[in-house]
């Protein structure tokens, strides 16, 4: 039986981690088939036959796919489902939306945000704000997974020439209609891939603060996180949120600034390479995940890192 | 418009968990135990609702074992007026859980299912989604804004891209992310009057769902300690470890 990888776009392009969910499915099985649903997604669906881990690709069009919408999505997965024994996709917002949905219709209790996969029926997840790892085997004989991106590489994206197999769309749901998305947009790298992320928390007092957080990143060709204190608070909007219900990163560098490091947050930044901390509270629980830990006013500190940085000359872009 | 709202009990949010000693899952004896934090939210935007008078009734729910009682008597004591406890034993799948919750709907027949977004247990995050595959009713995940109308609710959804907004007929599905609004306190004299509110005991089996485990937890371990770091005595002498030592900048 072969895995199917359910692939996520914007209709234009793959979003990043479909490539580290296909390194995933490809730990299960050679054999991996993805799925990709959309409206005129026909340049991505191209890209994603472009992975050398594909084998096919099954592309399902209408207008209203448009908008991913899970009600929509999830009866073309589950009429695909009989030919598969793994459905895969990535933990994010789009998978935790939409992969319940296929798991509760087929039958089958889903594992969700793996860390690695041990076997084709046994996995790594973390629970409890990753204060515990379980290892845990699926009973089911079709299994729904959802990968956790940061832990697997993303896949090779190009070189591959998979054929692309139209399929017909399901019928519309009719009772969900989307309205609106406001994305922000941004010429940083993205939070969840970025190699360096500079995050703020209560610390930092205002949004408008934020702009010596803002001029760092900048420096270091940075993301820009938040604790959930600072979103909560309105100084940064919640796509910057890093946590156990945030987005969880594993940077190079990880530098937490005004952020004491609940048990929530440090969910979402522990595993980084390198961590650092600036924080004028010393018991700070960030201290102790902190690989260098500077005990410091930020207001003080921000704007001399600045400048330390200035004088060198070697920032990796 | 009846609202039903899901609440589980877990582990508090304040507490550092410890893995049990022969690895089989973590402590709970003698641990704090609280309502799960998104499932505050959902009461208590259920409760906001009926205040505005676009609800009728405010049902809360909790799944799991004798001592979950408390979690519905808490949301109970800010606003809930009755409460449902379907009693089991063990641990429970979201599955299983949905399943029970789909033939409390089926009996209750409510306009609206809120819950938190996720259970900060198991870190799931399937159970809302789950409900709503198995009634076929629309489901809008991780609200952050809802507004009721007519027979439909705008819903704004926080998604990795920033913001989204749906609008699913109703009856409908809803799971509650932390900024939907701000909990309030159980007042004393409302905790007294919790007391007198009704909760009606359902035993799980005698819904005639099959909530056998489908999956083995064969070990639990604690991550794996970082290092000890170190601390800097200035910005200058920080920069320099990023650069010589830790080779990241």
């Amino acid at each position: 039986m072969s895995v199917l990888l359910i692939a996520e776009h914007n209709n234009k392009e793959l979003k990043p981690f479909t490539l580290n969910a296909a390194t995933a499915a490809s730990k299960i099985d050679n054999d991996i088939h993805a799925v990709i649903i959309g409206n005129d997604s026909g340049e991505a669906a191209k890209a994603l036959s472009e992975l050398p881990l594909i084998k096919k690709v099954i592309q399902v069009e209408a207008a209203y796919y448009e908008n991913f919408i899970a009600e929509n999505f999830a009866p073309v997965i589950v009429k695909l489902a009989e030919n598969y024994s793994h459905i895969i996709c990535s933990a994010n917002t789009f998978g935790k939306n939409l992969m319940p949905r296929i798991a509760a219709t087929l039958d089958t209790s889903q594992i969700s945000d793996i860390t690695k996969v041990i076997s084709a029926d046994t996995f790594l997840r973390p629970i409890y704000a990753g204060n515990a790892f379980a290892t845990i085997k699926s009973k089911d004989t079709k299994k729904c997974v959802t990968i956790r991106p940061t832990s697997f590489d993303p896949c090779e994206s190009s070189g591959g020439s998979a054929p692309i197999e139209k399929v017909d769309p399901s019928e519309e749901f009719g009772q969900t209609k989307f309205i609106k998305r406001e994305e922000i947009k941004s010429d940083r790298p993205e939070l969840g891939t970025a190699r360096v992320v500079v995050s703020g928390g209560r610390g930092m007092q205002s949004g408008d603060n934020f702009k010596l957080i803002t001029a760092i990143a900048d420096k270091l060709n940075a993301a820009i996180g938040a604790s959930r204190a600072a979103v909560d608070a309105g100084y940064i909007s919640n796509d910057h949120q890093v946590g156990q219900t945030g987005k969880v990163v594993v940077p190079d560098l990880y530098i937490a600034v005004g952020i004491s490091g609940a048990i929530q947050h440090l969910a979402g930044m522990k595993e980084s390479k390198v961590i650092v901390a600036i924080n004028k509270d010393g018991e700070a629980p960030i201290f102790s995940v902190a690989d260098y830990g500077l005990e410091a006013d930020l207001f003080e500190a921000l704007p001399q890192f600045l400048e330390e940085l200035n004088k060198l000359n070697t920032i990796q872009k | 418009m009846k609202i039903l709202v899901a609440v589980k009990r877990v582990i508090d949010y304040n507490v550092q968990i410890r893995v049990k000693e022969d690895k089989t899952g973590v402590v709970t004896d003698n641990v704090k135990m609280s309502t799960n934090p998104p499932d505050d939210n959902a009461i208590e935007e259920a409760v906001k609702i009926k205040e505005s008078g676009k609800a009728t009734e405010v049902v809360a729910v909790s799944v799991g074992d004798e001592k979950a009682q408390e979690t519905v008597r808490k949301a109970l004591a800010v606003g809930a007026d009755r409460g449902i406890l379907v009693k089991t034993v063990g641990i429970l799948e979201p599955l299983a859980v949905s399943k029970l919750l789909q033939k409390i709907v089926e009996k209750e027949k409510p306009d609206l299912v809120f819950m938190g977004k996720q259970a900060i247990d198991d870190d799931c995050n399937q159970t809302g989604q789950m409900l709503s595959a198995l009634l076929n009713w629309p489901q809008a995940t991780f609200a952050s804004k809802i507004e009721v109308k007519d027979k439909s609710l705008e819903v704004t959804r926080e998604i990795d891209e920033g913001l989204e907004t749906i609008e699913i007929n109703v009856p409908a599905i809803v799971t509650c992310d932390l900024r939907l609004n701000e909990p309030r306190y159980a007042s004393l004299p409302n905790i007294m009057k919790a007391k007198k509110k009704p909760i009606e005991q359902i035993n799980a089996s005698d819904l005639g769902v099959d909530t056998t485990p489908r999956i083995e937890q064969n070990l639990v371990e604690e991550p794996p300690k970082r290092k000890a770091g170190i601390k800097v005595s200035s910005v200058a002498e920080l920069v320099q470890k990023l650069k010589n030592e830790a080779k990241v900048i």
